[in-house]
Parts: C-alpha cells; sequence; structure tokens
C-alpha cells in the first residue's frame, strides 16, 4: 500500500494509525511565520468509530489503508453471523454482530446497505438513509388522528424501536430515517 | 462551460483590497515614510531552514543561472537603508514553497515598514495605531502588549526559557498531545513551536490587537538579542483571535553577527539535506558598512483582509488562489 505525506492528507483518505484504519476528516496546515510547520488533522478510527485529533510534522507519512466501500446485499443472520452478498459477482461476506453493532436494527433481508472492507474483511456496515419497514406490534391508535402530536412506541420487523405518529397500525409500511432513528411517513404498497 | 476561470474572492473584496491598499499608502504618505520597490528575483535568499522558496531559471544564452523568488524583501530593504534610504515601507509579492492550506497560499502580500531610529516599543505603537486605523468600523478592545515569557507561563505553566524535557513532556500528555514527544525530542525551539502553536497563540488577542514580545534567544531569527538579557530578542509578533499576522524585530545590525546566522542556518540545512541556499553576502556587506539603528516589521496583507472581512479561508480574499491561478 502507498504511504501518505501530510501535504496529500485530504478529506476522505484511508490511512492506518496506531495499527487501525482511519479516514481523515479534516487537515490544517498550522506554520508560524519563523517556526515549524505542522498538519493538525481530525481523524476517525474506523474500527471504533471515535475522532480524534493528531498533529503531525509536515513531511511525516502515513500508510494508506486497504479500505473500500462495496455495496451489498444483505442475505439473512444465522445467529452467529450475519451474511451479505456482492449482487454483481455473488461473492460472499459474513460478519459478526458487534461488527454489524447499531446498524443492525434498521438491516432487512435481500435489502442493499454499504460494507466497509478493510483487507477485504468486513469493518462497518452501513444502512440506506431511509428504510421502509413493516410495524409487528404497537398500541392501537385513535382513527383520525392525523396530527402527529405525541406519538407512541412501535417496533419494526426487524427490531427497531421508533416513535410513530399514533395513527399508524401494526402491519402498516413505514419510511425511517436511519441516520435520526425517526420515522418519516407511511409507506403505500 | 466550467466555473472554473472564476475569482475565489467576491468583487467586494477585490474592492475592499483596494481600499486598504489606498489606505496604507496614506498612512505612510502623512508619516513621510517613503514607499520603494525592490526585486522579486534574486541571487541569494533566506537561509531559514523553515522557510521552503522557489528557484527559477534565468537563461541568458548561453549562460543558465538559478534565481530565487524572494521569501521576503527584508534583505533587499536593509540595503537601501544602510544606502541611507531613510524609512521605508513596501507591499508586495512574497513566495514560500510548500505552504498551502487555510492561512496560507504559496504567493502572498507582505506589508513591510522600517523606522530608522525607532526602538521595538516606538514600532509597537506605530503598529496599533495602523491596526486602529484599519479595523476602525470593527470596535476592536484596547491592544494587548504581553511578554512572550508571561503569556507562555500563564497558559501553560511552563517556563519557555528553561527546558525542562521533563516537565515538557507531563504537560503535552496532560493535554492529550501524546504525540509531541515523539515530535520534538529534545529540540527545545521546535517544543516551544509546538506548544505555541497549540495552546498558546489560539488565545492571542481575542477581538484585539496582540502583541507578543521578548521571544526567547532560541527564536530570535534576524532580531538583536536583548541587552538586559541575552535569552531574550527584540522580536515581536502580532495576533488577532488567534490568527498570526506580522513579525518585527529591532533590527540585527552587526554583520559578524549576521554572518554567523547564515552560515549557522546553511548548516541546519545541509544537516537537514535541504534544498542548498545562497546566502545574501551583499547583505552582509551592507551590515559592514553600517546599518542605522531601525526597527522593521512585515504583516500579512491577505490575512489582514480575512479579519476584516470575517473570511475563514485566504482564498476567499485572493482574486486567484493557488488552486486557480
Amino acid at each position: 500500500m502507498a504511504s501518505y505525506s501530510t501535504n496529500e492528507f485530504k478529506a476522505g483518505l484511508k490511512v492506518m494509525l496506531d495499527n487501525d484504519p482511519c479516514a481523515i476528516i479534516e487537515n490544517e496546515f498550522v506554520k508560524p511565520g519563523k517556526g515549524q510547520a505542522f498538519s493538525r488533522v481530525k481523524i476517525r478510527n474506523l474500527k471504533t468509530g471515535r475522532v480524534i485529533e493528531r498533529t503531525f510534522k509536515s513531511g511525516e507519512s502515513l500508510e494508506g489503508a486497504d479500505v473500500v466501500d462495496v455495496e451489498m446485499q444483505y442475505l439473512y443472520n444465522d445467529g452467529q453471523f450475519r451474511h451479505f452478498m456482492v449482487p454483481d459477482t455473488f461473492e460472499q461476506y459474513q460478519t459478526e454482530e458487534k461488527v454489524v453493532g447499531d446498524s443492525g436494527k434498521w438491516l432487512k433481508d435481500q435489502d442493499t446497505c454499504t460494507v466497509t472492507l478493510w483487507n477485504d474483511v468486513p469493518l462497518a456496515i452501513s444502512p440506506p438513509n431511509f428504510v421502509d419497514l413493516a410495524i409487528t406490534e404497537t398500541d392501537p391508535g385513535v382513527r383520525g388522528d392525523t396530527s402527529g402530536g405525541g406519538g407512541k412506541p412501535a417496533v419494526l420487523e426487524t427490531g427497531a424501536v421508533v416513535r410513530v405518529p399514533l395513527f399508524v397500525q401494526i402491519g402498516e409500511l413505514i419510511k425511517v430515517d436511519t441516520r435520526t432513528g425517526e420515522y418519516v411517513s407511511r409507506v403505500k404498497e | 462551460m466550467s466555473p472554473d476561470w472564476r475569482p475565489t474572492c467576491t468583487i467586494e473584496l477585490i474592492r475592499l483590497r483596494a481600499k486598504v491598499l489606498a489606505e496604507l499608502r496614506q498612512f505612510f504618505a502623512d508619516r513621510s515614510v517613503l514607499e520603494v520597490e525592490t526585486p522579486v528575483l534574486s541571487h541569494s535568499i533566506g537561509t531559514d531552514p523553515q522557510l521552503e522558496f522557489f528557484t527559477t531559471e534565468y537563461c541568458l544564452s548561453p549562460r543558465r543561472q538559478t534565481l530565487f523568488l524572494q521569501t521576503s524583501p527584508e534583505f533587499a530593504m536593509k540595503r537601501l537603508l544602510a544606502a541611507g534610504s531613510g524609512s521605508i515601507y513596501q507591499i508586495g509579492k512574497v513566495f514560500r514553497n510548500g505552504e498551502s492550506g487555510r492561512f496560507h497560499n504559496p504567493e502572498f502580500t507582505l506589508l513591510e515598514w522600517y523606522r530608522v531610529g525607532f526602538t521595538l516599543p516606538q514600532l509597537m505603537d506605530e503598529i496599533a495605531e495602523l491596526i486602529g486605523n484599519l479595523f476602525r468600523d470593527r470596535s476592536l478592545q484596547e491592544t494587548q502588549r504581553v511578554s512572550y515569557r508571561e503569556i507562555f507561563i500563564s497558559l501553560t505553566g511552563l517556563d519557555p526559557l528553561v527546558f525542562s524535557y521533563q516537565d515538557y513532556c507531563a504537560y503535552v500528555r496532560q493535554c492529550g498531545l501524546f504525540e509531541a514527544v515523539d515530535i520534538c525530542g529534545h529540540d527545545h525551539g521546535l517544543w516551544l513551536d509546538f506548544i505555541f502553536s497549540h495552546k498558546v497563540q489560539p488565545y492571542l488577542g481575542d477581538n484585539a490587537l496582540c502583541l507578543v514580545y521578548g521571544y526567547p534567544a532560541c527564536q530570535s531569527s534576524l532580531a538583536r538579542v536583548s541587552e538586559q538579557n541575552n535569552q531574550l530578542t527584540e522580536r515581536v509578533e502580532l495576533f488577532i483571535n488567534g490568527i498570526e499576522l506580522g513579525n518585527g524585530y529591532y533590527e540585527l545590525a552587526d554583520a559578524k553577527e549576521q554572518n554567523r546566522r547564515f552560515d549557522q542556518e546553511l548548516a541546519v540545512r545541509q544537516h537537514q539535506k535541504l534544498v542548498v541556499a545562497v546566502k545574501d553576502n551583499r547583505l552582509v556587506n551592507a551590515l559592514e558598512s553600517g546599518l542605522p539603528d531601525c526597527s522593521g516589521v512585515a504583516i500579512g496583507l491577505d490575512r489582514l483582509l480575512m479579519l476584516l472581512s470575517d473570511s475563514a479561508s485566504i482564498k476567499e480574499v485572493l482574486s486567484f488562489s493557488i488552486h486557480s491561478a
């Protein structure tokens, strides 16, 4: 893998830092008129998701990280692993629940999601920004109440719990924003 | 059609620049400071290991010569001073290789002026007056004057004049800046650069001009060593809202000392395998013949414009930044 000098650090570049794959978020060139130049870098650890700041002497370099985002189809959960497939090649990947993390609650069989691979091993799973999921459990609401005020919890087919308006019923399909975990609208089938 | 032909700043900023240039010229005209022009191309160049320069080739067939693009007009202006010009100023382009970022463009505009007979405190008064004029609509707080040592101690608890490796390491660890230990090693000057950039500078001049004077001798550059305390130099730096605006000195006039500092910096450059610089012997000769006692300062005009227009990036005040030049 190539190595990158501080001058090449830009948002999105994937590099190895402290043996973990990381993505650069921001790179600020800091240089006193008379003095040493530094790069102050904001960087996300792709394993833990944590964002840290780190300073480098200008001209230092970091090893690139073999990290790629691949669109895959979510196949199923066998109780121990989740399975994914690249639609074009039928190549399959499996991951442990801890890699899937919070994203797991938005994954429905056959849906497409983004799998981040590090050295060809899944590192993180990102669900689509919006998913359509059916409600499996919720209190009966008041028909005709379309105000949306208040709301109630609803359990979705994947196990996720979101707040929905009172008029939404069991069995209905709803659109959810996975970034905020919020109900967006009902979906007509 | 791609919009990449467009200026990186607004037309309003171009007008602001013109207005500031006119005001600066008026300011110096009112004080009988003479405007001068010196060459951008030169046979010699600053030896500072922290400054990377541009070189270019001068072809006068059959001869070819390497020339340098100035990193500052300082040497040429001092030669004018030694020749009896009296107080002078210049607004011109300077070039620093490898410097690009939110506050840096490899080509930028410097306002540099020298006052014959001025001590550093007198020059600081004039700097405060000039900044006060330019920022009159921005209601800046009163100018702060603070010594490097004082502000360093008050913000970090560390004494910048006494290098204690243990204390410096303990401090950066406590701040979560663990990488500083590897970066700085046992280099006192580098430690000061690191800690000052991270933990002092961001807090200087909150909506005010902050003048920091009395830099440690290891950061002397082209300033005189203080007569009262040889650990300090007669150097001042200007900050507003944590942004470094300029740098001034009670100018070194000792030819032998100047020559010694050049040779020392050339040796550092060689040791660090940096591009070879050619020292300015003509400056040494000028000092030899006699530089009048004077103080001088250089201010980055583009950063002044950034502050005057609340711009987040230098490209917002340049007609065409390096990426679209």
